[in-house]
């Protein structure tokens, strides 16, 4: 078998030229249907039953929910990948997720405790689903403080690897806690075996967002790996051919 | 072993001691995770009685009474196979209905009644328009099943 493929994925200069190459084929898709699914779940969908206009916060709750926990699963990989193969580019991969993921996981809180008061009557309980989500943040934010708290870039890569591989057993007790435990929050509407648990005129735009928050982080990933592969190089010789 | 043989025991003896020490700690802490105990988990004698504790279920149909003039309140919590009186005085959440999802907490009475100072709504993960929600209350004689199936409904004059 040839391997030519995976070993240039090692090399900076090469994942360099490919991201930026990549950037827009992510960006522009993901900005069109973010503003579609904006519109059919804000203007299109009808309102729910019970909830009224304000289960509207799902569109963007339940998407920066998936992204939040997918993000780790893949910041996780690309340590785990980067610890095992030496590969420096895969510790930039995780590097680069780190922030993108605290973000889209503090979105979800915030929006969940926004949707929470009115619901459930409270903006926190400390709900297993709920918590473990914090939990998330907290280890995104670890991790981040770890790399930052490192000077020499190889132990900072190694070590913020253990802990992005530690945090993983924190990914199915998210998913999982409204099953295991009893949980104020509701089982999941659409991730699940059976078919969704809503319409498909409520369902289309959630999904389309799902699909457009995951493009978003495709295109951001990549232009946040060229400027981390930046600072890495940044004495190596291609470094001045690429920006001259 | 090669050295990255060595590697990959590390990162899967890593996620198996981490997986092994998270299993243990919440099975030890399964009572404290427990955002709330049924009906069920309290005729069972699982649920801390002599302390403060959440009792989570569905608000029994036909069961809720309200005192006019005032806030107090009392409702039966259910999951179909024991039941618990619940009272309250105060303001509930929107989302307070029969046949709903429901999270007081209180104490148990020595008489076997709840007496709840917080009342959270629990929502269900069903998701539907007014006009399905309404058909399908009339298909089942104008109340709202517990697991309503969304499905084969017949399409709505809109």
């Amino acid at each position: 078998m040839n391997w030519t493929w995976f070993h240039r994925l090692g090399s900076p200069p090469h994942i360099y030229r490919i991201a930026g190459t990549l950037t827009p084929w992510f960006a522009w898709p993901a900005g069109l249907l973010i503003v579609a699914a904006l519109y059919g779940g804000l203007v299109l969908a009808p309102p729910d039953y019970q909830q009224g206009e304000g289960f509207r916060i799902l569109y963007v709750h339940a998407p920066s929910a998936w992204l939040a926990v997918m993000i780790y699963g893949v910041m996780a990989s690309a340590a785990a990948v980067g610890l095992i193969w030496r590969m420096k580019v895969a510790h930039a991969v995780a590097a680069s997720c780190a922030g993108v993921g605290a973000w889209f996981t503090a979105v979800s809180l915030v929006t969940g405790m926004l949707w929470g008061k009115p619901m459930w009557g409270t903006y926190w309980v400390w709900d297993p689903r709920l918590t473990a989500q914090l939990i998330l943040f907290i280890l995104y934010l670890g991790y981040m403080g770890l790399r930052a708290g490192i000077d020499d870039l190889g132990r900072a890569d190694r070590a913020s690897a253990v802990l992005a591989i530690v945090g993983v057993v924190n990914i199915p007790i998210i998913r999982y806690s409204v099953e295991w435990w009893n949980s104020i929050h509701q089982a999941p509407s659409v991730m699940k075996m059976d078919r969704p648990s809503m319409p498909l005129d409520m369902l289309a735009p959630l999904l389309m967002m799902l699909l457009g928050f995951t493009l978003y982080f495709a295109a951001i990933l990549l232009v946040r790996l060229r400027a981390e592969i930046l600072r890495r190089e940044r004495t190596a010789s291609w470094i001045r051919e690429v920006l001259r | 072993m090669t050295p990255r043989q060595r590697r990959i025991t590390l990162v899967v003896g890593i996620l198996a001691g981490v997986s092994l020490a998270g299993l243990l700690a919440l099975n030890a802490f399964r009572e404290n995770v427990m955002f709330f105990f049924d009906p069920s988990q309290v005729a069972a004698g699982e649920a801390p009685i002599e302390k403060r504790f959440r009792l989570g279920g569905m608000v029994r149909p036909g069961t809720v009474d309200r005192q006019a003039g005032s806030l107090d309140m009392s409702f039966v919590v259910t999951d179909f196979k024991h039941d618990v009186r619940v009272v309250y005085s105060g303001v509930v959440p929107d989302l307070f209905r029969e046949n709903q999802g429901v999270v007081a907490h209180g104490r148990l009475g020595s008489n076997g009644v709840f007496v709840a100072d917080e009342i959270l709504a629990k929502h269900d993960e069903n998701y539907m328009p007014p006009e399905v929600a309404k058909a399908i209350k009339e298909k089942h004689g104008g109340v709202m099943p517990v697991n309503p199936d969304i499905r084969n409904l017949p399409k709505t004059g809109t």
